[in-house]
């Protein structure tokens, strides 16, 4: 191991750095939303028996997602996190929240059913108005994580300051979240340490990836030597556009780094083949459309929707991300894919023969 | 005729871009704005067109010889709350622009002559100014057993009392499009966005209605409804024509109605692209207008 491995900091004594499974959320999207119980049983009894020790499951849009704009659950998502939080022996159940969507009775009731973990996103120039979920999920005791989703877009010292702002409201963990998987590694690392010169003496920092440009576990070996000590991925890399940080290749590269993880590799690679991959509608592709994410600087949620959008209309969906990127669309704004496809459609029909 | 008399009670953004409105209107007279903050850009702003202007509140308003006629609350659903009994007390009607609700909800084109003896109407929010016609209109053509409307607005746009009560928007958004506009259920959406130049308000509209529902009724419903607001707000647009899905599992068996509008301000006081605040006055100018005309009020 050379010193360029060593951490400089980590989650605890026992574990150097403490990752979140994600593919019960953000597989959402991936998923359509369309989650069984027990398929929800058997990816959380898989994840716990491999030792991963936090693991969320909510809507792929946060508390209250299910919607027209987002897509409905087939199954309500507390009754998801009430099952998880039953059925796990180790893990505990973290859940997502969007200011804007979800509301405080949402966690309230989320807590109710065993979550433990409240993450609270916000595009990474909105912190403010987490601030009141924040303060309320402290009171009722939960711990606490920040999203700053998009982190692409703003640069080292914004994100810092946004952080902050989370942090006095009573966010324990802020993460830097490249929701468009548009990330290139030295850009994850230096708005990693901005967090940490920023809220490090008072908070964790942690780093979310996509897998859009194919960097998803080098963008997180970065921001975990730059001082991300809270990890997320996906098993299978199930979640939004291509997919998260695959989890159990990160676990892998952890154990030649000499990272703890407290996460068995072999244990958690027979989930992904075994229980992870059958839940799967398909594998996490990197293709046009999730490339085209990545380059753009898309929203990997935006993918289904805007596969959705060029079906009904007939066009092309590269071409709806695309200017999804250039009008600078946020988290949450999917009703505005389907207003695009009908200007490529009179478009094409004003050019066609 | 003489004009009703009107004070405005909060110089922020929305307080003076009201008085501009109101300083148009035929029927009310803006001749008091009230603050707390001697530095107030806006008191400043109604001196310069002749409304007498003072930063010591409602208490000094209260200690005129002549009291408004009505009241226009622009500060905070907390102040309002507080004042509200005070100026029923003093017989003045209030028009309030803040959340507090302490009033019935009021969209113009759908129940604006319904609650013209109250002393008090609440404007309900920004969101549900803009998108609660819509759903009045889908449900005035067949059962909306379900809304939802997801509203972005610039974040330039969304003050500090929007970001730190965001929870309040979507519950008396998601409330109104059910109390006023007709659906059995009702959701609400809100989110900021920061892009540069800032975007124009833009609200999507999506109504459930019954497989056999009538479209064609549906779609003149709402082409109708937007020329009731343009009535009000010039710069309200449907941007695409309303879009009807078949029922299916992702439409959880309804028909689904998509309407997509976006809401250009007038440029009063704030820039065209804050839609969301000056749909807010022009409404709150317009419910002004029938409650002078209607003689009354229940104090």
């Amino acid at each position: 191991m050379s010193d360029r491995d060593t951490l400089t900091r980590t989650w605890s004594d026992d574990l150097d750095l403490r990752l979140t499974d994600t593919c019960l959320r953000d597989g959402s999207h991936h998923k359509r939303h369309q989650f069984t119980a027990q398929e929800v049983h058997d990816i959380v009894a898989a994840l716990d028996a491999s030792g991963v020790p936090v693991i969320e499951v909510t809507h792929g849009d946060g508390l209250g997602g299910s919607s027209f704009n987002y897509g409905f659950s087939k199954t309500p998502e507390q009754e998801l996190i009430k099952l998880a939080a039953e059925t796990a022996q180790r893990a505990r159940i973290a859940f997502l929240m969007l200011p804007g969507v979800g509301t405080k009775d949402d966690i309230r009731a989320a807590q109710g059913n065993g979550g433990e973990i409240c993450r609270i996103a916000t595009h990474c120039t909105e912190a403010d108005t987490s601030v009141q979920h924040f303060t309320l999920a402290r009171e009722l005791g939960l711990e606490t994580v920040g999203f700053l989703m998009m982190s692409h877009t703003q640069p080292p010292e914004v994100l810092a300051k946004q952080a902050r702002i989370m942090v006095d409201a009573g966010c324990q963990c802020v993460y830097v979240v490249d929701s468009a998987g548009a990330l290139v590694m030295e850009q994850t690392g230096d708005r990693v340490a901005a967090l940490v010169a920023e809220i490090g003496a008072e908070a964790t920092v942690g780093f979310h990836g996509h897998e859009n440009l194919g960097l998803g576990v080098a963008n997180t070996v970065i921001a975990a030597r730059a001082g991300a000590t809270q990890i997320d991925g996906s098993v299978r890399r199930f979640g939004a556009g291509a997919g998260n940080t695959p989890l159990e290749a990160f676990v892998g590269v952890c154990d030649k780094l000499g990272w703890k993880t407290g996460i068995d590799f072999l244990t958690i690679v027979d989930a992904s083949e075994d229980v992870i991959r059958p839940a799967m509608p398909e594998e996490c592709q990197l293709d046009r459309m999730t490339l085209m994410m990545g380059y753009a600087g898309v929203y990997s949620s935006f993918l289904k929707h805007a596969g959705n959008a060029a079906e009904r209309y007939g066009v092309s969906g590269a071409q709806i991300l695309l200017e999804a990127g250039r009008r600078k669309l946020i988290g949450g704004q999917e009703d505005q894919l389907i207003d695009i496809a009908l200007l490529l459609k009179a478009k094409q029909d004003a050019n066609a023969p | 005729m003489t004009k009703a008399t009107a004070a405005i009670v909060g110089p922020g953004n929305i307080g003076t871009d009201l008085m501009y409105k109101l300083l148009r209107s035929a029927h009310i007279e803006p001749r008091w704005m009230v603050g707390v903050d001697p530095a107030s850009e806006g008191l400043t702003l109604a001196r310069e067109q002749g409304l007498e202007a003072s930063h010591e509140g409602v208490d000094w308003l209260l200690k005129q010889d002549e009291l408004p006629d009505l009241i226009f609350e622009a500060t905070s659903a907390y102040v309002h709350r507080e004042y509200a009994p005070r100026y029923r007390e003093a017989g003045i009607r209030a028009v309030d622009l803040t959340p507090a609700a302490v009033g019935p909800g009021v969209i113009p084109p759908v129940n604006g002559s319904a609650h013209l003896a109250a002393d008090n109407v609440n404007m309900v929010t920004c969101g549900g100014q803009a998108t609660i016609p819509m759903v009045a209109a889908v449900s005035r053509a067949a059962t909306v057993s379900y809304a939802e409307i997801v509203a972005s607005v610039s974040s330039r746009s969304a003050g500090p009392g929007t970001r730190a009560n965001i929870d309040e928007f979507t519950r008396t958004t998601a409330a109104g499009v059910e109390a006023i506009g007709g659906a059995e259920r009702g959701k609400a959406i809100i989110i900021l966005n920061p892009a540069e130049p800032p975007m124009i308000m833009r609200d999507t509209i999506f109504c459930a209605v019954p497989p056999d529902a009538d479209r064609d009724a549906i779609v003149a419903s709402v082409l109708e409804m937007e020329r009731a607001v343009q009535a009000y707000v010039p710069g309200y647009r449907l941007l695409q024509e309303p879009q009807v899905d078949d029922p299916s599992p992702a439409t959880l068996g309804q028909t689904k109605v998509s309407i997509f509008v976006e809401v250009e301000g007038a440029g009063d006081y704030l820039p065209p692209y804050a839609g969301n605040l000056d749909i807010m006055t022009a409404a709150a100018a317009q419910v002004g207008e029938l409650l002078v005309q209607t003689p009354g009020g229940t104090a």
